[in-house]
């Protein structure tokens, strides 16, 4: 009874905080681009990150299969982050990592350490839409999230499990990606997503993502422990769980290049 | 105090002062064993090739110890293979034993261990580092531990790395037991060397290494032993058989690559300069992947290659004026299944080889690949015509632990 009050009370102050807004006659589009800006704004500060990333893969059968793999990233400011992620498991991919350096706008570079032949790739960074390492998450699903990235239309408010959310679509910018629109829920407190509904190139409803276990770093950094992914089309899904958030530890771009990528294990 | 000495002596002493003080040492096994076995379509064309099936199993695990906060690595990679016919073939190696320092824009890595240069996938002619250890395939992309101590810098403008090779591995070869050789078995216990110091003379090299946008470019200058030998017939105790001859040599070396959009464009070239002969050869091609082809997860990847040699039908390369074509196919999903084809034309001869290779994984520590191997040569003068009776297919096991 409580929430429900707290959440009606959110749904009326928030009413009242958006109706000058709709003075000023902002439309759709424009608030879903600002609160994209807010979103990204609020997240800002960083700086550099490292977690432990698993995964659980079950087919539509109820077959589990585990990914283990370790994550470093670095904040760039007016660009897209850097970030190195090392493979633990499977272990016949043990010591293989990728090397990543986005850009809001354009092709991402990115390189591939096959330990068996010490070998470095620089991969085509084309591939957004295809699936990470045999999962229901996309390679773009677990990208960096940049304002440019998209476009925007703010459809309403709603109660969500993070209180009182703001739903808005999306609309990939990049042809390459796998996705029409996604549809995001956000709280209006901290900007967290709670889920977003992704939707295929025919605009049929793909998959779902839900957030579960924030927590909150440094003060103003909210991090899920878990985010479960579920596609409607094959039944398939993956969990990501992820442990041992630190940040500012001091990585810095020399802590991102082939030479690290190389020895990232 | 000759070369071959100079490096378990500076690896001892650098791990001494490096060594942790207290206990905070982080240590990891892990590794692989193998088991394959190799089904041949007919009998070899040469004396002791009479068998059909081979079993061969391989054991590699790897000893990592991490201390000082990850700035003192070293790790210890040994490597055994047991063949059911092939002498020459059951080997050990030490890929790797080597201590590895970090310093802040700066690596030292000493010991025993295997570097990869190169861009193109049907050959690698920049990679010129590490012996190949010819029985293991004939692909020649397995290689033996080198002991180097190679000093790597991170400047703004590239990676420099600086390399001092002390003493030089010999190339293995088939014995007279093993398929997928010439007629005459090489006897590596005769092997010869131009260089007074023999196998332990000191090489060097020096490599930069750049990404510059879409171009990932390297450029290098290795002076020391060729590690490609000259293959001598001699006759010893009545019998012909062929003699390595290790050449010194200068080799300078470029390779790029452009991503740009699912394209990979690739080129590899060197110039190599030996007291025999001096000579540029090229390996360039392209990679276009198609993305999520027929809307699944499945992507598609066409790659098509050259490979020249200055020298041509006198090179004893393979590779002198030769096409490659292949296709990969990687489903994307759990079980990361792959399949990959390929087919080599040797434009001078005329001759072919197929290749087709294909993989999966089971559950979480388990691989399985067959591999099929089929070659077509009629002309005595091309090398391939040797395999011309070693079609095979390999089926193979991996556990990883």
């Amino acid at each position: 009874m409580t929430l429900l009050t707290n959440s009606l009370k959110a749904v009326l102050i928030s009413s009242l905080a958006a109706a000058p807004a709709v003075v000023m006659a902002e439309t759709a589009e424009e608030k879903g681009l600002r609160i994209a800006e807010e979103a990204k704004a609020s997240d800002l500060g960083w700086k550099d990150m490292q977690a432990q990333m698993n995964m659980i893969l079950r087919n539509k059968q109820g077959q589990e299969s585990v990914r283990e793999i370790r994550m470093k990233s670095l904040e760039i400011e007016d660009d897209g982050d850097k970030s190195l992620s090392v493979f633990d498991k499977p272990r016949d991919v043990k010591g293989t990592a990728f090397l990543s350096f986005s850009h809001p706008v354009g092709a991402d570079d990115q390189w591939l350490y096959l330990p068996a032949l010490k070998r470095v790739k620089r991969i085509a960074s084309r591939n957004k839409s295809g699936p990470f390492m045999g999962s229901e998450f996309a390679y773009e699903d677990l990208s960096s999230f940049e304002v440019e990235k998209y476009t925007y239309k703010f459809i309403r408010d709603e109660a969500c499990e993070g209180g009182n959310c703001f739903v808005v679509e999306q609309y990939p910018v990049d042809k390459n990606s796998g996705y029409t629109r996604r549809v995001v829920w956000l709280d209006q407190a901290e900007y967290r997503p709670w889920k977003i509904e992704f939707y295929d190139r025919k605009d049929s409803p793909l998959k779902t993502l839900t957030y579960h276990e924030y927590k909150e770093y440094e003060g103003k950094h909210w991090r899920p422990d878990l985010m479960k992914m579920v596609n409607h089309q094959t039944g398939k899904s993956t969990d990501l769980t992820y442990q041992g958030y630190q940040f500012k530890t001091g990585l810095s771009d020399s802590d991102f290049n082939k030479n690290t990528l190389k020895r990232a294990r | 105090m000759n070369s071959q000495k100079l490096l378990p002596w500076l690896l001892a002493a650098g791990l001494t002062t490096a060594l942790p003080s207290q206990a905070e040492t982080y240590y990891e096994m892990s590794g692989k064993v193998t088991a394959d076995l190799r089904y041949f379509t007919q009998d070899g064309q040469f004396a002791n090739q009479d068998y059909d099936t081979n079993l061969s199993f391989t054991v590699e695990p790897e000893f990592y110890w991490e201390w000082n906060d990850g700035a003192d690595t070293l790790t210890f990679t040994p490597f055994l293979r047991v063949d059911e016919n092939d002498n020459e073939r059951t080997h050990a190696d030490i890929r790797e034993l080597s201590w590895v320092h970090i310093g802040d824009d700066w690596e030292l890595r000493t010991g025993l261990r295997k570097v990869f240069w190169g861009v193109t996938e049907f050959q690698h002619l920049a990679d010129v580092i590490n012996q190949t250890d010819g029985v293991e395939d004939f692909d020649g992309e397995d290689k033996l531990g080198q002991q180097m101590i190679n000093l790597s810098l991170v400047k703004d403008w590239g990676i420099v790395d600086l390399f001092l090779l002390p003493g030089f591995r010999e190339r293995t070869f088939a014995g007279e037991d093993g398929r997928l050789r010439a007629g005459l078995v090489v006897d590596t216990d005769q092997a010869e060397y131009e260089s007074g110091a023999g196998e332990n003379h000191l090489d060097t090299a020096i490599r930069w290494s750049h990404t510059i946008g879409d171009f990932d470019l390297g450029a290098y200058w290795f002076h020391g032993t060729n590690r490609d030998p000259k293959l001598v017939a001699r006759n010893i105790n009545g019998k012909t058989v062929l003699v390595p001859y290790y050449e010194q040599m200068d080799q300078i070396g470029f390779d790029a690559q452009a991503t740009i959009d699912s394209w990979l464009w690739k080129l590899e070239t060197i110039h190599r300069d030996t007291s025999s002969e001096n000579y540029w050869a090229a390996q360039a091609g392209f990679e276009y992947t198609f993305y999520g082809i027929q809307d699944s997860a499945a992507d598609l990847g066409v790659l098509l290659e050259y490979g020249w040699d200055e020298r041509g039908e006198e090179a004893d390369a393979a590779v002198q004026n030769d096409l490659f074509m292949g296709a990969r196919i990687t489903l994307n999903d759990a079980e990361s299944t792959e399949i990959l084809g390929g087919i080599s034309h040797d434009l001078d001869y005329d001759s072919q080889s197929l290749i087709v290779e294909a993989s999966r994984r089971i559950g979480d520590s388990w691989k399985v690949s067959v591999d099929g191997r089929f070659f077509s040569a009629d002309d005595q003068a091309d090398l391939s015509y040797n395999f011309r009776q070693d079609d095979h297919l390999q089926f193979t096991v991996e556990r990883y632990f």
